[in-house]
């Protein structure tokens, strides 16, 4: 088990090493990243400068939402944010070299780049936190911090999964990195906000269909003393890790599945 | 070391802006052939006749679509990691060394993603140091590598966990002529001193003269040869030329069962079929001669005719 994550280190490590080589390209790159991300949220403080309440929400309850799906997002991201370049991969063939190499093929694309510039999104995502936190009133007890811890490594194992299987149509269609980015940067954008602000379809399908709901929606619902204005279950609120493992598991299976269809690419 | 039996491999392919009609290409179309321990051997076709793709489901890249393979005892596809610590595979035009990264440090990580213990990590890099000359460049980044250079690494990194099998796809592809060398005397080396049984394909009918003793020919699917290349000259040149050094200058010379196909001053050269010793003293009864060279035919003339008129 340490032995995979100690390799991993090393390849990664690597790949630090090697964008520090163009350190002007890095420095532009970690800025714009977190200029960008501000301006995402100015979003946010505008409607609410317009509205006192979304629904049930306050400002500072969807800045706590914001902030939890926008710092897992961004862990997300960094761990395999290079996914998106997967498809070029598949195009130009060099996916061969990965299956000569005696490791689990989704293991070497994964430890094959580290997306630090993207480090700024997660800064961003902890400033709106301190802010969310300043404003909200959370009566702390051990089940609201445990539902709070779990649904951290949860957000990104669902976030990752989506975006793995998102990467496999490329075995297919030798692209469609373009597809696979409105479920993945577009599903962070939805999973920023209450889900019950969305249309019923668009709730079904990319809240339970998709899990995005379960990354931050219900673990701050429970968290905040919430009822869910959809009126669903309560046991939903706890379902995060195990709506992790299952996203996690069919996205495995569909990967296996997609690598038994490279087609490589000629000569 | 490698058995492959009526393998096949289809592709679907769908053409055409709006209507898209399917279409089925054979790349690989039955095959069948045997590889023992320790063989050299080459595999030459013409662009898009198999080879690589061959190639591609004996490393486990490629899954069959129908047929049987095993190398090394293993079924590629199915048991791809055990396959991939026994194998080595280098890609001519695929880069597997870390682009931005010294050629040292690319070595290193290998080891590790290959799990290569220390002590044997240390005399396979030794070795592989000075048979490849790599020290006067194993500190640069792998960009800044001449092509040459980049080879003589990537063959490195090959062989750093010291597989029994190598698949080589082109290796000598836009090297010069000394690089050319190089590589091949590093093939011939791992081969007869390891005992390492290695696969080429190439273009270079260099390349398959000076290293491999058996050949195999691939075309639109199909092997079309399987054997050794002395006796693909036997076979398919069937014509040899005689080079005569006559005393002074003559007319072409006429004699039975051969033909003058070039004269230059005292030298005439003459294609025949048959034995070259009866066709010398036919020759030498006609007229004095000073010297005598026989010909074979190259084999790159030979490929070409089978290429061009199948066999």
């Amino acid at each position: 088990m340490v032995e995979p994550i100690l390799v991993w280190r090393r390849l990664v490590g690597a790949q630090i090493r090697s964008q520090l080589q163009y350190r002007a390209s890095f420095t532009l790159d970690v800025l714009g990243s977190f200029w960008i991300s501000f301006v995402d949220f100015l979003v946010v403080l505008t409607i609410f400068h317009n509205v006192s309440r979304l629904n049930t929400w306050t400002v500072h309850e969807v800045a706590l939402l914001y902030a939890l799906s926008s710092i897992t997002f961004a862990v997300t991201d960094l761990l395999i944010g290079h996914l998106d370049q997967f498809p070029q991969k598949i195009r130009d063939g060099s996916f061969d070299v990965v299956l000569v190499r005696p490791r689990g093929t989704l293991f070497q694309i994964v430890a094959s780049d580290f997306a630090t510039r993207r480090a700024a999104k997660a800064l961003q995502g902890g400033i709106v936190l301190v802010y969310a936190l300043g404003g909200v009133t959370i009566h702390w007890n051990v089940w609201r911090v445990l539902v709070l811890l779990a649904s951290l490594p949860s957000a990104v194992v669902i976030f990752a999964s989506v975006w793995v299987m998102g990467a496999c149509i490329a075995f297919w269609t030798t692209d469609g990195g373009e597809f696979t980015n409105a479920f993945t940067y577009g599903g962070t954008s939805m999973a920023q906000y209450p889900f019950d602000v969305y249309a019923r379809w668009l709730r079904r399908f990319l809240g339970y269909f998709v899990p995005l709901a379960f990354v931050c929606y219900f673990p701050v619902l429970y968290v905040l003393g919430k009822r869910d204005p959809l009126g669903l279950p309560r046991v939903l609120d706890f379902a995060s890790p195990a709506v992790a493992l299952a996203a996690a598991c069919v996205a495995g299976s569909v990967w296996r599945f997609a690598v038994r269809h490279y087609r490589s690419a000629g000569g | 070391m490698i058995e492959v039996e009526q393998l096949s491999k289809r592709f679907v392919v769908r053409r055409g802006r709006f209507r898209r009609e399917r279409h089925v290409v054979q790349a690989v179309d039955g095959i069948s052939f045997r590889v023992e321990r320790g063989e050299l051997l080459g595999y030459l076709g013409p662009n898009g006749a198999g080879k690589s793709t061959t190639i591609k489901m004996l490393t486990g890249i490629l899954v069959p679509s129908a047929g049987r393979v095993s190398v090394a005892g293993l079924d590629p596809s199915r048991r791809r990691l055990e396959l991939a610590r026994r194998i080595g595979a280098m890609f001519g035009q695929r880069v597997q060394l870390w682009w931005d990264l010294p050629l040292l440090d690319s070595f290193e990580l290998l080891r590790h993603v290959y799990k290569v213990p220390t002590d044997r990590y240390r005399t396979n890099l030794a070795r592989f140091r000075e048979v490849l000359e790599l020290d006067p460049f194993i500190q640069t980044p792998v960009r800044q590598l001449s092509l040459g250079q980049r080879i003589r690494g990537e063959l490195t990194a090959a062989m750093l966990h010291g597989p029994e099998l190598l698949f080589l796809d082109e290796p000598t592809i836009g090297l010069d002529v000394v690089a050319k060398q190089r590589v091949r005397e590093f093939l011939v080396e791992i081969n007869r001193r390891d005992g390492v049984t290695v696969m080429l394909t190439t273009h270079d009918l260099g390349d398959i003269e000076r290293l491999c003793d058996r050949l195999l020919v691939i075309d639109h699917g199909s092997l079309i040869w399987d054997g050794a290349i002395d006796q693909l000259k036997e076979r398919y040149g069937e014509e040899r030329t005689l080079i005569v050094d006559l005393e002074e200058p003559a007319a072409p010379l006429a004699v039975d069962g051969a033909r003058v196909e070039r004269v230059d001053g005292p030298r005439q050269w003459l294609r025949f079929r048959g034995s070259a010793s009866e066709l010398a003293s036919r020759v030498a009864a006609a007229t004095r001669i000073v010297d005598l060279q026989v010909q074979e035919p190259d084999i790159e003339e030979i490929v070409r005719r089978i290429y061009s008129q199948g066999v």
